[in-house]
């Protein structure tokens, strides 16, 4: 396949990595699942910066953000499927 | 001898190092002037001034020692000159070096002053230098390599990328009788129940916890002020798309690989003990003070994967830089001696990446600078338990 435009490390996560410096809202983004090596199609919701997550579910208040198979934190704001999760809308469960 | 092998320089105790410096070693921020000037004045010797040394007791102070003790038995140091202010203290320092056979020497400033000091330790150190100059390297195989890992500046791509590439060698290495060690007791908060299940024995995955949970109760709870949230993760890291402190230690934990288990938890800057194989040490996640800590502990090469452009190096452990990262390659490319980014293309695997790893550390094993050292870094960092006397 050509180059994603994010990566999902475990088939169980429901956030993906934007791994290219080009995501706005709107684009129909291309995934790979890297445990898996399935392939998987989101829209783009927000502009989102290489490195950041998108959601691929959409995520509740509450929620737990899955990464890595893992528990990585817990949703503070509503984010849809296609969203930018980052530090507005999610936060540690630690500290 | 293994597929893998390297040119090193075997010491007097055995070990094998891949740099030859002649250090010139302060016991204390008040001899910094003087190993300066000996360093200026005896070309290719090498000075690494620190901040400390003075009125420190207890837990504290023995760190120092064994730190200041272990950078000048590390086998890339052929031989040292110490010098400090007053010569008990400096004495202790000669003494521990000296245990490994190389040539050592100690020089205290009082009764003395620091121009006849850096006299007699200029005299010294060209002799060191000269000696250390005809010293030639011999094949080595990779089991007698000791190699340390830590990241920096990481950012999503660290875990997706640089890290597991940092992992697939280790697993690679560690069959072969490499002895590797990881570190950075805060990072792995959120990850630290699933680093417990990766040691090779239920005694070392206790003193992991154990370890962890010292940390949180006598470092983070009696200090803190808010939550971490804007120490751990960094700045940096959040700029580069991490999150939670979780995340941040699940990318941390790719470093050791899939398959690889630590045998044995290492206080700071202390040596390993229990032969080839992994070791967790107690450090802190700021990047000179643990590379500085592993240095001491005898590792002669570090593997350093980032994401957003960390540019740390270290006075006498080369390190490797490695990012995942194609906008730092592309901003920051003088810093980075591994590019890996092709993972996230899909053009390189894991395999590959690690492969590729090995090739850049067995160069830089032969004597290749790293970016770090070609650049000038020399970050050398005592890590401090608490207040002076």
């Amino acid at each position: 396949m050509s180059a994603p435009d994010f990566l999902v490390h475990g088939a169980t996560d429901n956030v993906g990595v934007v791994v290219v410096e080009t995501v706005q809202a709107g684009n129909q983004l291309t995934g790979w699942i890297m445990d898996s090596d399935e392939t998987i199609t989101i829209q783009a919701l927000d502009d989102i910066p290489l490195g950041h997550k998108v959601a691929l579910r959409a995520l509740q208040v509450d929620d737990t953000v899955i990464k890595y198979g893992h528990d990585i934190g817990k949703v503070v704001a509503l984010t849809e499927a296609g969203g930018h999760l980052h530090v507005q809308n999610c936060k540690t469960k630690r500290w | 001898m293994s597929q893998y092998n390297f040119w090193g320089y075997r010491r007097e105790n055995g070990r094998v190092g891949i740099r030859n410096h002649v250090l010139l070693l302060p016991l204390d921020d008040l001899s910094n002037a003087a190993c300066e000037a000996v360093s200026n004045n005896i070309k290719g010797t090498l000075a690494i001034p620190h901040a400390y040394g003075r009125l420190q007791f207890g837990a504290d102070l023995d760190l120092h020692f064994r730190t200041l003790i272990g950078t000048g038995a590390n086998p890339n140091v052929a031989a040292v000159v110490v010098i400090g202010i007053e010569p008990g203290w400096t004495q202790r320092v000669v003494d521990g070096i000296a245990e490994t056979g190389k040539p050592v020497a100690g020089f205290s400033i009082e009764q003395n002053g620091d121009i006849a000091t850096i006299a007699a330790a200029s005299y010294k150190a060209k002799e060191f230098l000269q000696a250390a100059s005809e010293k030639q390297r011999e094949q080595c195989d990779i089991s007698e390599l000791w190699i340390s890992v830590k990241c920096g500046e990481s950012d999503t791509t660290s875990g997706l990328g640089a890290n597991p590439t940092v992992g697939n060698l280790i697993d690679k290495l560690d069959p072969l009788g490499a002895t590797t060690c990881f570190g950075e007791t805060s990072e792995l908060t959120g990850a630290e129940q699933v680093c417990k299940t990766r040691a090779a024995t239920p005694e070392a995955g206790e003193k992991f916890i154990d370890t962890w949970q010292a940390y949180m109760d006598e470092v983070i709870e009696p200090h803190k002020t808010s939550d971490l949230s804007d120490s751990q993760p960094t700045k940096g890291n959040i700029e580069g798309g991490l999150t939670t402190i979780e995340e941040k230690a699940f990318g941390n934990l790719e470093k050791i690989g899939k398959k690889t288990s630590y045998i044995d938890v290492l206080e700071p800057a202390e040596a390993p003990g229990k032969g080839a194989g992994l070791y967790f040490m107690d450090t802190s996640s700021a990047a000179a003070e643990c590379v500085t800590l592993q240095a001491a502990a005898g590792f002669v090469v570090h593997l350093f994967p980032t994401g957003q452009g960390n540019v740390i190096g270290n006075p006498i452990e080369p390190v490797i830089k490695l990012t995942a990262n194609p906008r730092t390659v592309r901003t920051m490319g003088e810093h980075v001696d591994v590019d890996v980014s092709g993972i996230l293309r899909r053009e390189m695997d894991f395999d590959g990446a690690g492969d590729a790893l090995i090739d850049m550390t067995l160069r830089t094993c032969n004597g290749r600078l790293t970016a770090a050292e070609a650049l000038g870094h020399r970050e050398f960092v005592l890590t401090k338990l608490y207040r002076s006397a």
